[in-house]
């Protein structure tokens, strides 16, 4: 008896140790398990411009248009277009074989009807829609956009790659008001989103999407073949950084799309982790000025303070890791089309002392100016105190005051003076790609009565260089009228660039065929080895 | 009896009113909006004014809390401005997660603490006695997310024993699977649970230890653990379980970093989201939901004072 029950013991304690040592999550090839940047919460595109919900809408939807890893804008479901010589008509054909997620067939009204919805939100789509005159579906797989006058922004407006993103979906979801979320999450894109299995802030489902016919040639960028090798990629959020390194290394995860910068140098030294970068680009740091405010209503005072501004400091202080930081002083991202150093008196060094005189001249009297800080949002917390301490430096009286970003968003929208809510200088940072033209890059929305992006400034010259700009199709002139459009902002100091920096992500050594793109990961052509 | 079971559930009426209104008034007073959330980064003042309106945030106060209420109680909570579902599926969804760490911790906690305050007040200045002592002030000092790193550091780095992170629904998993993943973050969330409740059970046995009736009993011939138990435990009761009661609260707010540390899908963790985010229907409704559970275990606790103490009359 008292042997069977030791034998008993031995075997329920192996049964224990085996169950203890199992895995916790299969080991399956066909499976892609990764940690994005935040959670999901919004399901619509085109309603929101956060970033996860874009790299959603890169899964479930597919695009007209879409960037190669060198910049050029190629077809996506488009299969040929052309235009008339005077620029005013453009025609499309869609490749064949598109459909949706619920079986039906991707045709020119759903295109159409996508386009307006997106035109209705996007400041490009509302520069595209504000010159169309008429859209034409002749056919089923063709479609047309008449315009009022000749423009060469078509293509680059259907093909922009970040938030809002020109997404189609079906006409019946694309009618939905654009100020309001669409009710399903129906795309033609390469991966089903499976709405069973979603919880916000807990796990985001798609799977392969069967019917989904990839282009032919080699993918390239947000281009080329959406090749999907995984029936399923999982979104799981964890929102601790050392707990997603740690499910990294053992195994419960595959990737993490962001690695926090101070992970990055012992991630790097782990077996079995590899740090790959898939946004080249990058980010690009910017400090906004009100320039409906004083003292900030005054060019000079806006110039001097950008004049107290050292771009490495911002670095340093905030990235941390000199490889991912970048020193760049255009507006335009150092590595895209526009990027111009050509910058004037902004150097991106202190000039302290030419700054002080310039603020002596201006006539600023010390009255305090707000600078606001996001406490919660560790990527760009540190920068708001690097500028109040260069600030000072050059003789402003900095008053910091901190709160949660959605505190900061909300107060950024007022209008009103300090003593009532309002605010002089706030600082936040861009995906490459929202910035890389002046049709995208909100600092350059100086539309009149404060109809412009935060900061409200107005500047009617630059507005009407946005209309040339639109106009063409020669790249030097193109660039031209870019390199103009900066020098503009600077003399007018509309806001300060503040470097340039890079997220790569994290990555267990078997997983191979993570695409460079101009800002969104993209989860086709990768492989588990 | 049953007249104080009307009064207290009458009395939870005006209470969840007052919290509903605090609640409401805090947030629409606060700095933060969620249409600035949702709208982004690129979006413009006008952009933000037609998702206020579209989320009836543009109406007054008093006729948006009027439309909320109404709604409550028709046993409607709203919809979640950014997830466009109803608060009560998207609590539905969590509350598993939830309720399975809160319970097992308590469980837990309970099992552990009661037995080792009682033998520490049994053997007062002993060895155990003085164990107790400096484990019940490092659980007290030590942070919930600290106890958290260290078990993943030795049972799922080292030892490879525990998963890291993560949870599986009861359903989906084999009964050792739910308890394995669920192991870390009930020691980790207990422990300052255990601190409390062993430090509560000491005290009150080790005075209840000195009265007459105990000394009563051990004349009687009555063995060491029947004393412990039948005599000095049971007299003891009243001030334990009010502590474990008032550790709910405790509870709840340590629900809210374990589930992050662990990332497990809760509600604690859902409440930290809906602030950040000022997803003021779900912010609403959760606080409403914490509110009653408060209310019932305190009336839970209240009853059981009648089985442990038969002096107590209501």
């Amino acid at each position: 008896m008292r042997r069977r029950n030791l034998v008993s013991l031995v075997a329920a304690v192996g049964l224990a140790a085996s169950m203890l040592a199992t895995p916790s999550m299969a080991d399956d090839k066909r499976v892609l398990r990764v940690v994005p940047h935040s959670n999901l919460s919004v399901l619509d595109p085109i309603w929101t411009t956060a970033y996860i919900t874009r790299n959603y809408g890169y899964m479930v939807y597919d695009t007209l248009f879409s960037e190669d890893s060198k910049g050029r804008i190629r077809p996506q479901m488009v299969d040929t277009y052309t235009s008339t010589a005077d620029l005013k008509t453009w025609r499309f054909k869609l490749r064949p074989g598109l459909k949706f997620h619920d079986g039906a067939k991707v045709t020119s009204t759903d295109v159409v009807a996508s386009i307006k919805r997106w035109g209705a939100k996007d400041a490009f789509g509302g520069v595209l829609m504000a010159n169309v005159d008429s859209f034409d579906t002749p056919t089923e797989d063709h479609f047309v956009i008449k315009l009022k006058s000749p423009s060469g922004i078509v293509v680059d407006a259907l093909g922009k790659v970040s938030s809002n993103v020109p997404f189609i979906m079906p006409a019946r979801l694309a009618n939905t008001p654009a100020n309001e979320q669409v009710k399903e999450a129906i795309g033609s894109g390469p991966y089903k989103f499976v709405a069973d299995e979603f919880v916000s802030g807990s796990k985001v489902v798609f799977e392969k999407f069967a019917d989904y016919t990839p282009r032919t040639e080699a993918a390239d960028g947000l281009a080329g073949g959406k090749v999907v090798n995984f029936d399923r990629v999982e979104w799981v959020i964890i929102k601790d950084a050392e707990t997603a390194v740690n499910a990294l290394r053992a195994g419960e995860v595959d990737m993490i799309e962001q690695l926090p910068f101070e992970k990055y140098y012992s991630v790097k030294k782990m077996d079995g982790i590899k740090v790959e970068d898939y946004s080249p680009a990058g980010l690009q740091y910017i400090l906004r000025f009100n320039h409906t405010l004083p003292p900030f209503d005054n060019v000079k005072v806006r110039q001097a303070a950008m004049m107290a501004l050292t771009q490495a400091a911002f670095i340093k202080i905030q990235v941390g890791v000199p490889e991912l930081g970048r020193l760049c002083r255009s507006m335009y991202p150092c590595g895209t089309a526009y990027a111009d150093e050509n910058t004037g008196y902004f150097t991106g060094k202190a000039q302290i002392k030419k700054a002080r005189a310039l603020l002596k001249e201006s006539g600023y009297d010390g009255t305090p100016i707000v600078l606001m800080r996001p406490t919660d949002l560790s990527v760009i917390a540190k920068i708001p105190l690097v500028a109040e301490q260069q600030l000072k430096q050059a003789g402003f009286n900095v008053k910091l005051e901190q709160m949660d970003w959605a505190s900061l968003v909300a107060r950024r929208a007022k209008k009103d003076p300090i003593g009532q809510g309002g605010w002089n200088i706030f600082l936040t940072a861009w995906n490459a790609a929202d910035i890389a033209s002046p049709l995208t890059m909100a600092m350059f929305n100086v539309k009149a009565e404060g109809k412009g992006w935060f900061g409200w400034q107005e500047n009617a010259e630059i507005e009407s260089l946005k209309q040339k700009f639109a106009a063409t199709t020669d790249m030097g002139e193109k660039k031209n009228i870019a390199s103009t459009i900066q020098k503009i902002a600077f003399d007018t100091a509309s806001h300060a660039p503040l470097g340039q920096y890079r997220s790569p992500a994290a990555l267990r050594d078997n997983v191979v065929g993570l695409l460079q793109t101009a800002g969104p990961p993209v989860f086709w052509n990768m492989q588990k080895k | 009896m049953l007249n104080f079971l009307v009064r207290r559930v009458l009395a939870v009426v005006p209470v969840l009113l007052v919290v509903s209104l605090v609640v409401f008034l805090i947030l629409r007073l606060a700095p933060g909006d969620p249409a600035a959330v949702i709208a982004g980064n690129s979006a413009t003042n006008a952009d933000i004014e037609q998702i206020r309106a579209a989320l009836n945030l543009d109406r007054p106060l008093p006729v948006q809390y009027g439309l909320w209420l109404a709604d409550v109680v028709r046993g409607d909570l709203g919809y979640s401005y950014f997830l466009n579902l109803p608060v009560t599926t998207l609590v539905e969804q969590r509350v598993e997660p939830t309720l399975a760490l809160a319970l097992g911790t308590l469980v837990f906690a309970v099992l552990l603490a009661v037995p080792l305050g009682t033998l520490a007040a049994w053997r007062m200045g002993g060895w155990l006695d003085r164990a107790l002592s400096v484990l019940s002030v490092a659980g007290f000092s030590v942070p919930v997310f600290v106890v958290g790193y260290v078990l993943i550091y030795f049972f799922a780095m080292q030892l490879d024993w525990l998963p890291v992170q993560g949870y599986r629904s009861f359903a989906e998993s084999s009964l050792w699977d739910w308890a394995r993943q669920l192991l870390m973050p009930w020691f980790a969330l207990g422990i300052i649970y255990i601190a409390l409740i062993a430090r509560v059970t000491r005290a009150s046995v080790s005075e209840a230890l000195t009265e007459d009736y105990i000394r009563t009993a051990r004349a009687k011939g009555l063995g060491e653990s029947a004393v412990l138990l039948r005599h000095a435990l049971a007299n003891a009761a009243v001030p334990i379980v009010t502590v474990i009661g008032i550790g709910v609260a405790l509870l709840i707010g340590g629900v809210v970093v374990t589930e992050t540390v662990f990332a497990i899908p809760g509600l604690g963790s859902f409440t930290v989201d809906a602030v950040l985010n000022r997803d003021f229907p779900v912010i609403q409704g959760l606080v409403l939901l914490f509110a009653v559970c408060y209310v019932v275990v305190n009336l839970l606790i209240d009853l059981s004072y009648l089985v442990l103490d038969p002096r107590i009359r209501y």
